[in-house]
């Protein structure tokens, strides 16, 4: 007779428990679910900033304008042959 | 107690007050079963659709990066301003601030949203930066929501635009790469399933039901830097000799990368409005010309090849003019006796046709066909055009001689640099990839001793007394073909020119092949002077840009540095003599 009480007040406290880890459980996954939108956000700020920063390298970086200053404001010439030594290996 | 009452009455009401009891518990019980089980869907699907939203999670699509990881086109995030016209309307007092931050017009916002009442969403605005977004949101105007998308940036703006063609405002591909890769790029949205309350905000995020999937990058085979120069080039060419459109395409001899294709006139990718489709369409892929001369490079393959002509094979060309069932064809002067390296040197209509007449019509269409003329090249580009070679059965003995030099056939420039690229492939065609490392399989198309032959006699078209020397490239070997076509009309000939030039460079192991296209010039009109130098101002650039060794340095050591000639200079005919190069080419009246 002891012996029943012993058992079932044992399966009564594993419910128990079992019943607050699920609680447990469905709180880690709901901070772990912030957590993960967070990154997920930060994570595509920090490539659409990479985007913006490529974009705006690649506009100082475009050909036509360093062409431009290359020519006008600098001065540079592509060297002509004469100017040009080749030297043989 | 009262006398009236009577024991079996007693018993008569409590089985009513059972019956009662009984029926109303039963009918709760039936209502129980009908909501929990029966309708059970219907109606959880009603309790959710009033809380539970599945809401789209935007992506990005994929950068396009050229071959050395310059970025072409890249999507950066942007906040689009929407409204709830029900809501709104109910504040309608708030709607002409709303239209002042927005920059709209009152009257016709109000307008657009009376004629939406009955809609839940409707754009005020699309494509804001996130300050001004932020600024309209900051008012705080009931209704008023904003809603990320991404918009789409071509640095290069007008050099590559017809390469890369450009999105929707709903950032799907529309026209060029942005199109052909639009799956790739595009990514897939992802889902979210959030709880939101009665004014629509987000009070929980419940479960991801499809997770984000964003675009990939896509590196393509264009060189930005050869790009460039391509345009700059074409752009002068054209201006200068008052030419309608050009086109210019550039291969890796190697892989059949594409290393740059530009047309002319262009537009820029980054402002959507109305251009005209003209200005949109990648000619250089899509549009077809009569190849005219640069034709007889393949002539003369299937000639070599048939085993009756050599190199050295002469041939009479006098007295410049050779008439065939009435039709004459003529070259510009006459030659009188030439071999068959004279037919290209020369650039003879009279040599080309007089070949053609002892090939057979199978074996000529054979070549043609072989090295890819008449079929799409299979890069992949949308709306390319396959050109037109007609079928060997329809070709008469007049069409056999006008299209031994040319005519009466039609290419896209790609399609002439792919023929030219197995020409300095040593007879392997590779077709044409817009994708770095995205090489094709190749196929032999001619025997490769051929095609060697075939480089030395398009070497002497850029020499003296060749027409092409405007196509010659300080310090390289040039071996190539220049070209002129009239634009054919319904029927005929319209008294518009097309100037071509196809070459290689450096002649002694091929890396570049370059084809350049310019329609409708004014005054001087023959390929060898309006394309030709384009071909050799852009290649001169290429070949120092990719480190191309030279291969002509013999030239290099007598002319420069101390002698002061230039290597044009000490390129003139052996013996001394100035002979003056014949720029002119044979063009059908």
């Amino acid at each position: 007779m002891s012996l029943r009480i012993a058992a079932l007040s044992l399966l009564l406290l594993a419910t128990i428990a079992s019943a607050i880890g699920v609680v447990y459980a469905r709180q880690q996954s709901r901070l772990a679910f912030i957590e993960l939108s967070r990154l997920g956000n930060e994570r595509d700020n920090l490539e659409f900033e990479f985007g913006r920063l490529q974009l705006e390298q690649a506009t100082w970086a475009e050909n036509n304008r360093i062409d431009q200053i290359a020519r006008g404001r600098l001065g540079m010439l592509p060297p002509a042959a004469a100017q040009t030594l080749v030297i043989k290996r | 107690m009262n006398a009236r009452t009577k024991p079996a009455n007693t018993r008569t009401r409590l089985y009513a007050v059972f019956a009662v009891l009984g029926l109303a518990s039963s009918a709760l019980v039936v209502r129980a079963v009908d909501l929990q089980v029966v309708r059970k869907d219907f109606y959880q699907e009603q309790g959710d659709a009033r809380y539970l939203r599945d809401i789209d999670i935007p992506v990005s699509r994929g950068t396009i990066f050229d071959r050395n990881g310059e970025p072409l086109a890249v999507s950066t995030p942007v906040e689009s301003i929407w409204a709830n016209p029900m809501e709104l309307l109910e504040h309608a007092d708030r709607i002409g601030e709303l239209a002042r931050a927005a920059g709209l017009d009152e009257e016709s916002l109000k307008e657009r949203l009376v004629e939406r009442s009955d809609k839940e969403f409707y754009y005020i605005k699309r494509h804001l930066n996130p300050d001004d977004a932020q600024a309209i949101l900051g008012l705080g105007i009931p209704g008023v929501s904003s809603q990320r998308e991404f918009r789409r940036y071509y640095p290069s703006g007008e050099v590559i635009a017809h390469v890369l063609g450009f999105t929707n405002i709903d950032d799907a591909g529309q026209e060029g790469l942005e199109l052909a890769f639009d799956s790739w790029l595009a990514g897939e949205k992802g889902i979210k399933r959030v709880i939101r309350d009665r004014l629509g905000h987000e009070v929980e995020n419940v479960e991801l039901v499809r997770e984000a999937r964003p675009g990939k990058d896509l590196t393509i085979s264009i060189d930005r830097r050869i790009q460039y120069l391509a345009y700059r080039e074409l752009k002068a060419a054209l201006a200068e000799h008052h030419a309608s459109s050009g086109s210019m395409v550039i291969l890796d001899v190697p892989t059949g990368e594409i290393l740059a294709m530009v047309n002319q006139p262009s537009f820029n990718p980054n402002a959507r409005g109305n251009v005209d489709p003209a200005y949109r369409r990648n000619r250089a892929a899509t549009d077809v010309v009569e190849p005219g001369s640069t034709m007889k490079a393949f002539t003369i393959s299937a000639a070599l090849e048939s085993g009756k002509w050599k190199p050295h094979t002469p041939i009479d060309t006098s007295p410049g003019t050779y008439t065939l069932y009435g039709h004459t064809i003529s070259d510009v002067h006459n030659k009188g006796m030439i071999d068959v390296t004279g037919v290209i040197t020369y650039s003879s209509n009279v040599g080309a046709a007089k070949i053609a007449a002892t090939l057979g019509r199978d074996e000529m269409y054979d070549v043609f066909h072989r090295f890819g003329f008449g079929e799409v090249t299979g890069c992949g580009f949308p709306g390319e055009s396959p050109g037109n070679l007609p079928i060997a059965k329809n070709w008469g003995p007049v069409e056999q001689a006008t299209i031994a030099y040319g005519y009466g056939l039609s290419v896209t420039p790609l399609q002439l640099a792919q023929g030219y690229a197995a020409l300095a492939n040593d007879g392997r065609l590779r077709p044409p990839t817009f994708v770095k490392g995205g090489q094709a399989k190749d196929r032999a198309v001619i025997d490769p001793q051929i095609a060697t032959t075939l480089r030395g006699m398009l070497e002497t078209v850029v020499h003296p007394p060749g027409g092409g020397i405007k196509a010659a490239i300080t310090n390289y070997r040039v071996a190539g073909k220049t070209g002129t076509s009239r634009t054919a009309i319904g029927g005929g000939y319209q008294k518009k020119y097309i100037s071509l030039f196809a070459g290689m460079v450096p002649a002694t192991a091929p890396r570049l092949v370059g084809v350049v296209v310019i329609h409708d010039p004014q005054g001087a009109y023959y390929g060898a002077l309006v394309s030709a130098p384009v071909f050799s101002k852009v290649m001169d650039g290429a070949l120092r840009l990719l480190d191309v060794p030279p291969d002509d340095v013999q030239n290099w050591y007598t002319a420069s540095p101390d002698s002061g000639h230039t290597v044009r200079m000490a390129r003139q005919a052996p013996d001394g003599a100035q002979v003056e190069p014949d720029y002119a080419e044979g063009v059908p009246e």
